[in-house]
């Protein structure tokens, strides 16, 4: 199951290791994507800190840890086909892995149905 | 459209609104010496005649770089630029042309700053060079900003080779970014061991090619050190003649190279404008500032030009962007990309050959003036001299005889009591003979 953010990540949580990428709508309001810059593993982020960057041919957005922890891997794979992102948002696309530090912060984000409402909300 | 002026009830809520008493404060960066006060008694009105006569009158009571044997470098250049450089840039088509952001009716200003980045880029021997900056000392401090951002890492390392304004400039800009700046004490021959310097949260490592001083020497042993410990090496060039001779930065793995263009094809302009070099790796072009001229296709698959990866700039990616330059130095660049092109590569040996040539001449003329010893071994078109007194007195005596003798290492230096007696000379392809024989002559008659 995925969980969302505000700022338009999604996660998936196995035991402690948290996969994050962007959403389908996120891409979708980004146009093609034509580059990402990913954290190098091993960096320490905290929840809402900008780690990575993903930009398109009309804008370049940062892209925040959801949540803390601890980037054990980065997907290398994006740097070559960044289109990627625009064709599996939300599977192959992913982003970076992170070892969490606190998995209560999990109840921050929102499930699937309460994020395509925030979208409705707020565009 | 109307001009309405403020009234006081708008300025008074504009200073409510920052929190500002009285409109001087906003003025108190600027030290209390240096404000004016009152102006200066000045006559209401006079005839355009007198005006001219007036300030014809002032205008001669200076020493012109033209008029006088001129020996003076030192980060600005007197180079001959020939006259068709100057006929071109005034077509108006250059000289009013806007920032090109309409491609589609901008292609002769795109298509120059893309042989400028060419030219930039091969004189460098770097990937990658943007289409211009202010100047070499706001490219340097561009360069350690740039620096900070690939490492994540907020410490600059400066040789004491740097010219002493461009180490102000990166000490101002560094200020405002929470970032340091460990300058090696003044290095007026070369010697210093800066790559033992370098640790774990160096950022960068800045050295300039050929020294402020004027010594070369080879840089890939502090690029190893720098890249041994995950920091980049940026290399300051303020006399770009020199590569038409000595290895490029890029051979001796410059990570960064932030350059002063004044030399080619740009008068000395009083100080300004310049045009500031900027070329890096293509794996961190990114992160790099300025504007950035791309080729590429038009729908019918004809060769164009257009502005690229503008996404790290600030009119797109506002306060991320990799840098508040929203510009660049564009009509000094298209001067500076004419000279080059009607050097061509052969033309610039050439030329880098006889500035070297007359410096050598100089400074071997100098070295048999009693009291006068040449301190720096290898140059290429300019060296420093040690005299038994201060440098600035020298200066001074030599311009009351009618020649430019060099810089006085003091002047940029005051603080510094040890390097009080030298001189920074430069001797360029518009040196003669005979002003080699009138320095000569002078320096001793002060010196006696």
């Amino acid at each position: 199951m995925l969980r969302f953010s505000k700022d338009h990540e999604w996660v998936h949580v196995e035991g402690d290791l948290a996969t994050i990428g962007i959403t389908v709508h996120a891409q979708g309001q980004l146009g093609d994507v034509v580059f990402v810059e990913v954290p190098e593993a091993g960096r320490k982020v905290a929840a809402g800190e900008a780690v990575a960057v993903v930009e398109s041919v009309k804008a370049a957005s940062d892209v925040y840890a959801p949540l803390s922890g601890e980037v054990v891997e980065a997907n290398g794979a994006l740097a070559d086909s960044p289109a990627l992102v625009n064709e599996d948002a939300e599977g192959k696309a992913w982003f970076f892995k992170v070892r969490l530090a606190d998995k209560s912060q999990l109840d921050g984000l929102m499930d699937r149905a309460a994020y395509d409402q925030f979208v409705a909300e707020h565009g | 459209m109307r001009y309405l002026p403020l009234e006081d009830a708008d300025r008074a809520a504009m200073r409510a609104k920052i929190g500002v008493g009285h409109v001087d404060e906003l003025f108190k960066a600027v030290p209390a010496d240096k404000l004016l006060g009152e102006l200066p008694a000045l006559p209401n009105a006079k005839g355009e005649m007198e005006v001219e006569r007036e300030l014809g009158r002032l205008a001669a009571c200076n020493s012109a770089a033209a008029s006088v044997p001129f020996f003076v470098g030192a980060g600005a250049y007197r180079h001959h630029v020939p006259a068709t450089v100057d006929h071109l840039i005034q077509r108006s088509e250059f000289l009013t042309s806007y920032t090109p952001y309409q491609p589609e009716i901008t292609q002769g200003t795109l298509q120059y700053l893309f042989e400028f980045q060419t030219q930039v880029a091969n004189l460098l021997a770097m990937d990658v060079a943007n289409a211009s900056m202010y100047d070499g000392s706001t490219a340097a401090a561009e360069a350690v900003l740039m620096a900070h951002r690939v490492t994540r890492r907020k410490k600059a390392l400066v040789s004491g080779g740097l010219h002493p304004q461009y180490r102000e400039v990166i000490e101002t800009l560094s200020r405002w970014g929470d970032a340091a700046v460990s300058t090696m004490p003044a290095d007026p021959t070369g010697a210093e061991d800066i790559a033992s310097r370098i640790d774990g949260e160096t950022s960068c490592v800045v050295v300039q090619y050929p020294s402020f001083y004027g010594t070369i020497r080879d840089l890939t042993a502090i690029a190893d050190a720098a890249h041994a410990k995950g920091a980049l090496l940026i290399v300051v060039v303020t006399e770009v003649v020199a590569l038409g001779l000595i290895k490029p930065p890029g051979e001796m793995g410059a990570d960064i190279v932030a350059a002063e263009g004044q030399s080619i094809g740009n008068g000395l302009n009083f100080g300004g404008p310049y045009v500031g070099l900027f070329a890096t790796k293509q794996k961190y072009v990114r992160q790099m500032p300025g504007r950035l001229c791309g080729e590429t296709v038009d729908a019918e698959g004809k060769r164009g030009f257009v502005l690229t990866l503008s996404t790290r700039e600030q009119h797109i990616r506002r306060e991320k962007a990799t840098s508040n330059i929203c510009t660049n130095s564009g009509l000094c660049a298209l001067a500076w990309t004419i000279h080059m092109t009607l050097l061509g590569e052969t033309g610039l040996k050439r030329l880098a050959e006889i500035n070297h040539a007359n410096a050598v001449a100089l400074a071997d003329k100098l070295a048999s003036v009693r009291g006068v010893e040449v301190l720096t071994g290898a140059f290429f078109n300019e060296f420093t001299i040690r005299v038994p007194t201060d440098g600035r007195n020298v200066i001074d005596a030599l311009a009351k005889r009618g020649v430019m003798g060099g810089v006085p290492a003091a002047r940029l230096e005051p603080k510094r009591r040890d390097l009080h007696d030298l001189i920074v000379v430069a001797s360029t392809e518009i040196n003669t003979d005979a002003d080699r024989s009138a320095l000569a002559t002078a320096l001793a008659e002060v010196l006696r």
